[in-house]
């Protein structure tokens, strides 16, 4: 941990901690195409970290290459000082990793409150011979981690829709269930893939508070990906910017948006 | 009148009881079909290899010992010792749990992503392959597998029904084996919803069975559910095997309760286990009746055939089975 640097204070008063994530020159080819070409950014504790970019710059590659979805072609990720071996998914998960999808990925077929819960399986130790026999400690197990996703619901407003089945509830609230079971992990990094896509204006503003709030309350990072720059201006305290699957910007909100490179990119893309 | 009446009730209850053991089979294939969209044609197999298994360790037979004999030039087999009904289920089950591993590792494992079919296909080649492994083990005659679960008709329920009809009636002939089956079956049922529900596993389980890509941003190792749900079908595959092995003999015709399956698959749906047991009971009350009332005038004989023909008029007229949702494709 000691190649660290100091951290930095944000203009509201946060105080933003050391690197807790490195990509180092990572590259992602699928067959011809590549999708990332040798980027390089880190992640710092406790900070909003934009990715943005034109559709099919390579953001959610790059997203998927940290939660261990996709295993890059070149580079190394290096978390928490130390260069993270060829792990799977689910390994990163549990190594405090939580994410949501682009498409949205919950489990249709259960209430809002189980996807809450499956949040939790991490965090819940008691072995199968143990819940079958031993039920006081696993059932006070059970317990401490219905409270945290019961709380985890009510931070995002979503009691009302408890035991509805997922399947049955619009888009806006889909992507604030999602929300709802990274979060329940109690995550150290938390990526979200687009999580204002698809939303009315008032549900934006919505999802954008909740994740201010989650960041502010809890101190989580969070690395999150967003097609629109107004957004990503006001949440955000750095931010990548991403085109044809290079880095073409990296910095606080103020440089980028005064980046010739990332005015082009935008430009080109709204005159396509 | 009256004691046709009771003689069909007395079908119904028999057509209820052999329900019960379609529908554990069909158990098994819901469950694996569920957690990893395989078909696995094995299931069958894999309660004859478990009821053979149980058998051998029973007896205390040497395993592969036509091998081993042709190999050494000895003459093992039997090690000489008998081992208890109950000690003997819990290695059995052990062994089923190590299948579903070897299973996973070397077979499943490396076709993760593949089209149904090919995994269809692949279940094919392990049910052959396990049939041949059940006999290098264990032998291919038929083997007589007594755990001690009681048999024949229940004097007592005999006896309870006898006053019930006419002069031509002397009570209900129900067998104590089947109601011991339904018994366990019931029990087995139990413990897969409470496990599903209730523990950190099953979570994960009904968790894989609705996405793979949310099961794993949540920490949930696909592997290991696979090789669990394995397990578990195994242990559902041994519990058939033991009921049917009990009832008729451990020989290969056991292996073909899973085509009965199929049309109880049909019924209930492929993902739905309450559709599994519904399934299974409409199917075997279904043909023990259709053959009391209809078999006489058509000849008999129509326990072949009935399952199928049900199982065919559902596909066309509720493809989606009983349970299913409905399925709308989107345009
Ligand atoms: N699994 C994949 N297989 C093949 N090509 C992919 C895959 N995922 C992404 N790509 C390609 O990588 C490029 C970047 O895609 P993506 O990361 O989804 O962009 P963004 O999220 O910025 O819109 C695209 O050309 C896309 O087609
Ligand atoms: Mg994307």
């Amino acid at each position: 941990m000691k190649d660290m640097q100091e951290g930095y204070t944000t203009a509201d008063g946060r105080k933003i901690g050391g690197v807790v994530m490195e990509m180092k020159n990572i590259t992602l080819r699928f067959g011809g195409v590549v999708a990332i070409k040798d980027i390089s950014f880190d992640i710092r504790q406790g900070e909003i970290r934009a990715i943005i970019g034109p559709n099919g710059a390579g953001k959610s590659s790059m997203l998927n290459v940290i939660s261990g979805f996709y295993v890059p072609s070149e580079g190394e990720v290096w978390y928490r000082g130390a260069k993270r071996p060829k792990m799977r998914p689910y390994e990163i998960a549990q190594q405090g990793i939580a994410r949501t999808f682009q498409n949205i990925a919950l489990f249709e077929g259960m209430s809002v409150l189980d996807n809450v819960m499956t949040g939790r399986l991490g965090h819940m130790k008691s072995g199968l011979i143990a819940q079958a026999l031993w039920k006081g400690k696993a059932e006070a197990e059970e317990v401490a981690n219905r409270e945290v996703a019961e709380r985890v619901i009510d931070f995002l407003e979503i009691q009302h829709i408890r035991k509805t089945p997922v399947g049955r509830l619009p888009y806006g609230l889909k992507k604030r269930v999602e929300l709802a079971r990274a979060l329940a992990a109690e995550p150290k990094l938390l990526l979200l893939d687009e999580p204002m896509a698809g939303m009315n204006v008032e549900e934006k503003e919505d999802m954008s508070r909740f994740i201010l709030d989650v960041n502010d309350e809890f101190g989580t990072t969070i690395t999150l990906i967003e097609h629109d720059m107004g957004v990503v201006m006001d949440l955000s305290d750095r931010v990548v910017v991403m085109d044809y699957g290079k880095k073409i910007g990296d910095g606080t909100p103020d440089e980028v948006r005064n980046n010739q490179a990332v005015i082009d990119a935008y430009l080109g893309v709204a005159s396509d | 009148m009256p004691d046709q009446f009771l003689f069909a009730v007395e079908v119904f209850i028999n057509g209820l009881m052999s329900g019960v053991l379609y529908a554990l089979v069909a158990l098994g294939f819901v469950l694996i079909y569920k957690a990893s969209g395989i078909f696995n044609y094995a299931q069958g197999v894999m309660a004859l290899f478990a009821a053979m298994t149980l058998v051998g360790i029973m007896d205390g037979q040497v395993p592969f010992s036509h091998i081993i004999n042709s190999v050494f030039g000895t003459n093992l087999h039997h090690f000489g010792w008998h081992v208890p009904a109950l000690l003997a289920i819990l290695l059995t089950a052990g062994v089923m749990v190590l299948f579903a591993w070897l299973v996973q590792r070397l077979v499943m494992r490396h076709l993760v992503g593949q089209e149904p079919i090919i995994l269809f296909m692949a279940t094919i080649g392990l049910a052959y392959f396990l049939e041949g492994v059940s006999d290098l083990m264990w032998g291919s005659e038929i083997k007589k597998l007594d755990i001690g679960l009681p048999q024949g008709g229940s004097l007592w329920i005999e006896d309870m029904t006898a006053g019930l009809g006419g002069d031509n009636f002397y009570g209900f002939f129900i067998d104590n084996l089947d109601m011991v089956a339904t018994v366990v079956a019931a029990l087995l049922v139990t413990g897969l919803v409470l496990f599903s529900q209730y523990t950190k596993q099953g979570r994960a389980m009904r968790a894989v069975a609705d996405d793979h890509q949310a099961a794993l941003s949540v920490g949930i190792s696909l592997n290991f559910i696979w090789v669990l749900v394995w397990s578990v079908a195994g242990f559902v595959a041994l519990v058939a095997g033991i009921m049917w092995g009990t009832k008729s003999g451990v020989q290969f015709s056991l292996s073909l309760i899973a085509l009965k399956a199929l049309p109880v698959l049909m019924l209930g749906g492929f993902t739905s286990i309450p559709g599994a047991i519904v399934g299974g009971l409409i199917i075997g009350v279904g043909e023990k009746m259709f053959e009391f009332a209809i078999g006489p005038m058509v000849g008999g004989a129509t326990e072949n055939w009935f399952a199928y023909v049900l199982a065919l008029l559902f596909l066309v007229f509720r493809p989606q089975g009983l349970f299913g949702e409905k399925i709308i494709e989107r345009v």
